[in-house]
């Protein structure tokens, strides 16, 4: 096992544009359609989602442990860091615990399903329909 | 609360964040091998359970260090350590190699594991920070 430094800098430098694209399209949407719902985390994974799938087709999915500097950069840095499962579930919580569970129970399943939906039409769009 | 501290502070600890999660999962491949996706669901489960500890210290202490350091370790460091887009994909690829019951098993115990984490982070710190007061 051994982890390169160009590997970990291509992640670093991929995170932290992804970082800070989800809390410029969180802020947009909060500022659009207001903060009574996550819609910026939704909106943030379910594109994620997509543009993952579609990284995929195009790239194909690695085997092991051998990633190419594009994986490394676009697939771990910028769509994993760009992407969220932390604020999903801390919003999900919030929405239960102020008494809200269908918005809560809405949140995490349209997430999850629609995230799927996507992330496959991503990589038939790009032609490695899995 | 806006500006380029902000995105400076979220970009540093989504760097940091992405490179750990990347970490986590090198070791896990090498320690677990490839046959289900550990690294991932473990940085999701530590980053849910992170996140709520996070926001549940920064509600009981206003104005305390972790509140001043929210966009870096909330926005920053807890979302680029977890990660949806990678969750999905994975759960794809167990159904694209022929492994559909991996691949529900994947995705429905995720889910519930992520939101109990999250629920035992914001549990544990409101229980040593403010007790009698649950929410």
């Amino acid at each position: 096992m051994s982890v390169g430094w160009v590997a970990v800098l291509l992640v670093a430098v991929g995170g932290a544009a992804g970082g800070m694209a989800r809390l410029a399209a969180s802020r947009l949407l909060a500022r659009w359609l207001g903060t009574r719902f996550p819609w910026g985390t939704l909106v943030v994974n379910l594109s994620g989602a997509l543009l993952a799938g579609w990284v995929a087709g195009r790239l194909g999915v690695p085997q092991g442990l051998d990633l190419s500097s594009a994986w490394l950069g676009l697939m771990i840095g910028v769509l994993g860091g760009y992407t969220t499962v932390s604020s999903l579930s801390l919003q999900t919580l919030a929405l239960w615990q102020s008494g809200r569970t269908p918005a809560a129970l809405v949140n995490v399943g349209a997430t999850c399903l629609a995230g799927l939906a996507l992330a496959w039409l991503g990589w038939w769009l790009a032609g490695g329909a899995p | 609360m806006s500006g380029w501290r902000d995105y400076a502070a979220v970009g540093l600890g989504s760097a940091l964040g992405s490179v750990l999660r990347y970490l986590v999962s090198v070791s896990s491949l090498a320690a677990l091998g490839p046959a289900f996706p550990w690294g991932t669901l473990v940085v999701n489960l530590l980053g849910s359970w992170l996140i709520a500890a996070f926001a549940a210290y920064a509600a009981c202490r206003q104005g305390g260090r972790v509140a001043r350091w929210q966009p870096f370790l909330v926005a920053g460091f807890c979302g680029g350590f977890t990660t949806f887009s990678l969750f999905s994909l994975e759960t794809l690829y167990l159904m694209a190699i022929g492994l559909p019951w991996l691949a529900l098993l994947y995705g429905l115990a995720s889910v519930p594991l992520w939101l109990a984490a999250a629920w035992l982070g914001d549990r544990m710190v409101r229980a040593r920070l403010a007790p009698g007061r649950p929410r």
